[in-house]
């Protein structure tokens, strides 16, 4: 054939471009996704006058920023992807694609690329704010927190696969990313850092998904991350990509339950 | 590339689909569809032809049998037979708020030799509503906007699932229209319909099928060879059945009589009606509403959906004609 055949960056190029036309269209998802993660650092940062961060060894900067990421991520990629893949089987856009050239894989990835792009510019915008409000400083060890963030945001993106596999319609899309946002609120350091919690339950709380992202952050700025601390934090952020992706091939459905 | 006209360019055997609930929905399905013809594939909701469909759509393997589409398995060799085929699904499914054109565009982007969109747009009568989102649309437009997505590629081989569910009677014969010309130009198409005018102005070969099974398949004419042709008419008050002429010898083979409404089945149409118009006028006997038809598929149609659900159920039948 000598026709234009498609290739798999074309194709997903298509799809994106689509999906970043209908998430400017979606004010919901536009609030959640735009601007909670630009205003939740600012309670964070209130948070940090009460806490005795020189215990930790942290600047507030170096305390807001990551829990920034972690934010961006949870609003602007991981929950924005669960409602997106939900409503697209719903729609019965899946099952469409899909009998096209498009891969499965190609489906997931294009449809994730507007809001994995979205998170990561706010990521750079949030790291800008902090450096002009916070007085934060240049990173210490910038391919720590470069490798934290591309994690990141892949995990993130793998595990809103994930978790549609789990849930049914748009309505329980608004539920079902709770568990993991809450939980990566509280536990992955982004309020309070691992350094103040009890040793047991901050070894329980390096194994949530976001933990990793946030100490690689963090250690990037502060250049206080040891070797083998960050390829833990490595491992732990591989593990839960790997689950996330072997979940969406075993479980992901492509067209609603009748 | 093999390129006479009788390849056959979709090839199914023995094919089995078995649901997660363990519902079989296709139960060992036979035939071919030759390069540049029609194939419809017929039958009652739930007789299994989506479920056929599909998995010559490559969505999905079968549970058993095998499928053929242009040479290769659609399920483990998309790559060698995605960017020549085109698919309609019976629902479709479009983003409710991108506009028609987005939309195309959206498809275009994966499509192998995607045509101008708005051509392919105006090809099916939407192209003064590129503007308009999928979700303002009505039904049968959303269906026609599945067909110019499905037609993006000039894919040589079509699916079309229920193409005209929903389309009123002028675009469903503009879809016709199209159809037939596509075929003309040596498109394959294989569609499915619960609409027998459908099968019967467009198809060259079809199958009914019947609780996962295929009950008949053939040209239109071979299928309702088989079907008696029918003269159905109303008796005047003081008439009975008994007072017609005897009924074997005009060539009538069953009957019955539901009030005074007399329905006689014949493979003889013209001598049966000459007689009993012959009658009619020599007894000076009006029939009501009389009716005079050709076997048809509806006939072939219901023959089966009786057969299978009620095989005792005869009525008053005076002879079963053997398929």
């Amino acid at each position: 054939m000598s026709i234009a055949t498609t290739t798999p960056a074309g194709r997903m190029a298509s799809l994106a471009r689509a999906e970043l036309t209908l998430l400017g269209r979606n004010k919901g998802a536009l609030v959640a996704g735009l601007f909670v993660p630009l205003v939740l650092p600012l309670s964070v940062r209130s948070a940090a006058e009460e806490m005795d961060l020189a215990k930790a060894g942290l600047t507030p900067g170096e305390l807001v920023l990551p829990a920034a990421v972690g934010f961006s991520l949870l609003f602007a990629v991981y929950s924005t992807l669960v409602g997106v893949y939900v409503v697209r089987r719903e729609e019965l856009v899946l099952k469409r694609l899909r009998t096209g050239e498009l891969r499965d894989a190609e489906i997931l990835s294009g449809a994730a690329l507007p809001a994995v792009l979205t998170g990561l510019l706010q990521c750079l915008l949030l790291i800008a704010g902090c450096a002009v409000l916070l007085d934060l400083s240049a990173p210490s060890a910038p391919h720590l927190a470069v490798l934290g963030l591309l994690l990141g945001v892949v995990m993130s993106a793998a595990l809103a696969a994930a978790t549609a596999s789990w849930t049914r319609t748009g309505e329980s899309a608004q539920v079902t990313p709770m568990p993991l946002m809450f939980a990566s609120m509280l536990g992955s350091g982004m309020f309070v850092p691992l350094e103040l919690f009890p040793d047991r339950l901050a070894s329980v709380c390096e194994l949530l998904p976001l933990t990793p992202v946030v100490t690689l952050v963090r250690g990037g700025w502060t250049g206080g991350l040891s070797a083998g601390d960050a390829l833990g934090a490595l491992a732990v952020a591989l593990a839960w990509t790997a689950v996330a992706v072997f979940a969406v091939r075993r479980r992901f459905r492509w067209e609603p339950r009748r | 590339m093999e390129t006479n006209g009788l390849e056959h360019v979709i090839e199914v055997t023995g094919l089995r689909r078995v649901y997660g609930g363990g519902f079989e929905a296709v139960r060992g399905v036979d035939f071919t569809v030759r390069r540049g013809e029609i194939f419809a594939l017929l039958g009652t909701n739930g007789a299994g032809k989506t479920s056929t469909v599909e998995l010559l759509e490559g969505l999905a393997p079968p549970a058993g049998g095998q499928v053929r589409v242009l040479g290769h398995d659609p399920y483990t060799e998309r790559a060698a037979v995605r960017h020549r085929t085109g698919v309609m699904l019976q629902e479709g499914g479009f983003p409710s708020e991108l506009t028609v054109a987005e939309t195309a565009r959206m498809w275009a982007g994966s499509v192998s030799g995607a045509r101008p969109e708005r051509e392919v747009l105006a090809m099916v009568g939407l192209g003064s509503r590129t503007d308009v989102r999928v979700k303002q649309l009505s039904g049968g437009q959303r269906r026609r906007l599945d067909l110019a997505l499905a037609l993006l590629g000039d894919p040589e081989v079509l699916f079309l699932d229920e193409p005209t569910t929903g389309l009123d009677a002028e675009g469903r014969r503009d879809t016709w229209e199209l159809v037939s010309a596509l075929r003309d130009s040596g498109t394959t198409v294989l569609l499915t319909t619960h609409y027998l005018e459908e099968a019967e102005n467009l198809a060259d070969r079809l199958a009914i099928m019947h609780e996962g099974r295929i009950a008949v398949t053939g040209t239109p004419a071979e299928v309702t060879a088989n079907e008696p042709s029918r003269i159905t008419f109303d008796l005047p008050d003081g008439y009975h059945l008994g007072d017609l002429p005897p009924l074997g010898p005009m060539g009538v083979g069953d009957h019955t009589v539901d009030g005074r409404t007399v329905r006689l089945g014949t493979r003889d149409l013209q001598r049966s009606a000459t007689e009993l118009l012959l009658w009619a006028r020599d007894a000076g006997v009006e029939l009501g509403r009389l009716d005079v038809r050709s076997a048809s598929l509806e006939e072939a149609f219901l023959t089966i959906a009786k057969d299978a659900s009620a095989p005792e159920d005869n009525g008053v039948t005076t002879e079963e004609y053997a398929a």
